[in-house]
């Protein structure tokens, strides 16, 4: 038993990064009231940006700074993913469109366009390799401490996993306090909650809409990097990401809105997301592994259900999520 | 950017934005067709930019793509009317303000129930029967993945966006399931085409023209909808909770009915969509059948602003830039998914060009008043 949860929480922490980064960015983005559905398009265009960043520095240089190696790629997935914010921005608060859909053509969008570069970007060198392996960078990125492999199943437990990891842990920390004990954060809730208020009160609307959501988006972003430079160990594939980035949506629900919660909920995802790994088939009945890959969704649908039926005051939505602000409407 | 920011307030803003009374509908539909016709030209710049062709060409190979020959037509227009379909299934739940996301799932489900009659019942039942079967089975598993988040959302107002994402990915793994309990030959991971040498299951011809069906069926239902939404009762109570669901109660609506209702007609058309998928065009069933129309659908159910009619052109312009560019992806070795790119461009252009359609920008004039108060 010990040794079976030794080999799985790994690999369930690991499964549950890109799902923390979505979550966690996705929670400050609803916080302004933005719901912004286009988190997976964001995750992509992060995880396609850090890719052609990296691609083209390893193709650049004949040596590798390993400073250089991971700032580039971490560059170039925020400024990826902070455009796709800008662009959601704008079309939502500035254009006051409607969310839901500007979400869902964001995700369109950003899907396509990471696997069109990612489809693409290997022609523009001449090998025979199938799809980009960016196995230098990803060396950089999944780099864990050199001593984690003495300490037994302590290193292995918590020591094992490269720098991105323990980012999204401090992000999703840090993103707790600064909603809950700092100024600047009761101005975003308040944005959220009542924006006509909000707004009275001299608090610029827009602003934190736009600030709220570009950082959202960027925090997803890393996420999508996280997952090709570490997770996949630089390979990218199309589609490969799957539906995470639709799971870190539906895991804010299940953490209430709550980052510091959305460590151990995204962990415990993971853990959901490769379960169907562990569980006994038999080689005749292989067509019960897709069932239990079921498993996840059915999981997130109950806990949505039983969140909304136990609807307790403190456990709500931000109240203006969704809805544009116009101040001159009543 | 912040500096930008910083300067303008100082200054007197330069323009206010207002809500605009309502605006004439050809105005409004020119403001659309501008927004496309931008669109279409950012399109083009980014395929010349991206392949290097002439800009014209692009848009040649565009239409060639969608109507080059006679079959591409009828192709362009059978996957109109099954993107229209599902766009249509959609409606009602939008119109009361019910984000039904799940169309993909209903469809899918709708697909499998059909597939599951076509494989089990081949040789057993007359063929009439079967289709019946295969009818009646679709639309009642549409319904059910309807029901679902249908219920939740009436019981314990359970975010629905995400309930109906999440059957979707069920009715995914179903349907995974599905296929590698019955493939053939064992081991493939796919189903092919079902009851090839029997054909029993497979939905009529029309005329002889095995793409009439879907058109014909997209046509018959966007009347009834048209009807449905404008003229019925139950179109009028729909129109009730989307405004105002208090409103609705007071009035003595019931708003919980409504929504079960309204979601189980959605989920009940997107089954006859997966029923057409399988039994009238694929014959076969596969976890990507439905190809991501019903994320698209909504999209053309809300830039068609809910209207049957609208929602024809909408769904043809969608299909035709989807084919176009996957027209140009073939010609010059690109990316499939780059059709994605280009339609996820149009659409941000539609949904932005709605801000002019509903607001307006006042210019200030520079008034004594605000320049006395710098000084």
């Amino acid at each position: 038993m010990w040794s079976f949860l030794l080999a799985f929480i790994p690999r369930a922490i690991v499964q549950g990064i890109p799902l923390l980064y979505g979550c966690t960015g996705e929670i400050i983005t609803e916080k302004s009231g933005n719901l912004n559905l286009g988190i997976p398009g964001v995750m992509y265009v992060g995880a396609i940006s850090g890719v052609i960043g990296s691609f083209v520095y390893e193709n650049g240089t004949s040596r590798m700074n390993p400073f250089l190696a991971i700032a580039i790629p971490m560059f170039c997935c925020l400024l990826g993913s902070l455009l796709m914010g800008l662009l959601y921005c704008f079309l939502t608060v500035t254009l006051r469109a409607n969310q839901n859909v500007t979400g869902l053509a964001m995700t369109t969008f950003g899907v396509g366009f990471g696997n069109f570069f990612g489809g693409s970007l290997i022609k523009l060198v001449d090998s025979d390799v199938p799809s980009i392996a960016l196995s230098a960078t990803s060396s950089y990125f999944s780099k864990s401490l050199p001593f984690a492999e003495k300490l037994g199943w302590f290193g292995k437990l918590f020591l094992s996993y490269g720098f991105l990891a323990y980012l999204g842990v401090a992000i999703a920390l840090a993103a707790s306090y600064f909603l809950n004990r700092t100024r600047k954060g009761l101005h975003l809730r308040a944005v959220g909650e009542n924006p006509n208020t909000a707004d009275a009160a001299g608090i610029n609307v827009s602003r934190y809409k736009y600030a709220a959501t570009c950082v959202g988006c960027m925090i997803a972003g890393l996420g999508g990097l996280y997952y090709v430079m570490d997770y996949a160990c630089g390979v990218w594939s199309n589609n490969a990401f799957g539906d995470r980035g639709w799971l870190s949506i539906a895991l804010v629900i299940f953490t209430i809105w709550r980052p510091n919660v959305s460590v151990l909920a995204s962990f415990l995802f993971g853990g959901l997301y490769i379960l169907y790994l562990y569980i006994p088939t038999g080689m005749e009945h292989m067509e019960y592994q897709e069932l239990y890959k079921m498993i996840p969704y059915v999981v997130t649908l109950v806990v949505l259900v039983v969140t909304s039926m136990r609807s307790k005051r403190e456990n709500q939505p931000p109240a203006s999520l969704g809805l544009p602000y116009f101040r001159e409407e009543r | 950017m912040s500096n930008a920011m910083k300067k303008e307030k100082k200054r007197e803003p330069r323009f206010h934005i207002v809500k605009r009374e309502s605006l004439v509908w050809y105005k409004a539909m020119s403001i659309r067709v501008i927004a496309i016709l931008l669109a279409l030209v950012v399109c083009g710049i980014i395929t010349t930019i991206t392949t290097g062709i002439n800009p014209l060409n692009v848009y040649e190979s565009m239409v060639a793509g969608a109507f080059g020959s006679t079959r591409k037509t009828w192709i362009t227009f059978q996957n109109t009317s099954i993107l229209l379909l599902i766009s249509l299934a959609l409606t009602p739940a939008f119109k009361m303000k019910f984000w039904n996301i799940g169309g993909e799932g209903q469809v899918l489900i709708g697909g499998l129930a059909s597939a599951v009659c076509m494989i089990y019942l081949e040789g057993k039942v007359p063929n009439a029967v079967m289709i019946l079967c295969m009818i009646i089975a679709s639309i009642g598993a549409g319904m059910i993945w309807g029901l679902i988040p249908a219920l939740f959302k009436a019981k314990w107002n359970t975010n629905e966006t995400l309930s109906t994402l999440m059957m979707n990915y069920i009715a995914t793994q179903l349907v995974a399931f599905f296929v590698i309990l019955e493939e053939v030959p064992k081991g493939s991971g796919k189903i092919g085409i079902i009851n090839q040498n029997s054909n029993s299951g497979w939905l009529p011809q029309l005329f002889g023209s095995k793409y009439l069906l879907a058109i014909v069926v997209a046509v018959i239902i966007t009347l009834f909808m048209a009807i449905y939404l404008r003229y019925s009762k139950h179109g009028y109570e729909i129109n009730v909770v989307g405004e105002s669901e208090n409103t609705a109660r007071y009035v003595g609506i019931k708003v919980e009915k409504v929504i079960i209702r309204t979601m189980m007609l959605s989920g009940a058309i997107c089954g006859l969509a997966g029923l057409l998928l399988v039994g009238g065009i694929n014959h076969t069933i596969t976890t990507t059948i439905a190809g991501g129309e019903g994320f698209t659908a909504v999209l053309v159910s809300w830039m068609s602003k809910f209207n049957p009619f609208t929602m024809i052109i909408s769904s043809l312009l969608i299909v035709f830039m989807e084919r176009g560019a996957g027209e140009i992806s073939t010609n010059f070795g690109l990316n499939h998914s780059y059709s994605d790119i280009l339609t996820g461009i149009i659409l941000f252009f539609i949904i932005g060009c709605e801000f002019f359609i509903s607001y307006q920008l006042q210019y200030c004039k520079k008034t004594e008043k605000s320049g006395k108060e710098e000084a």
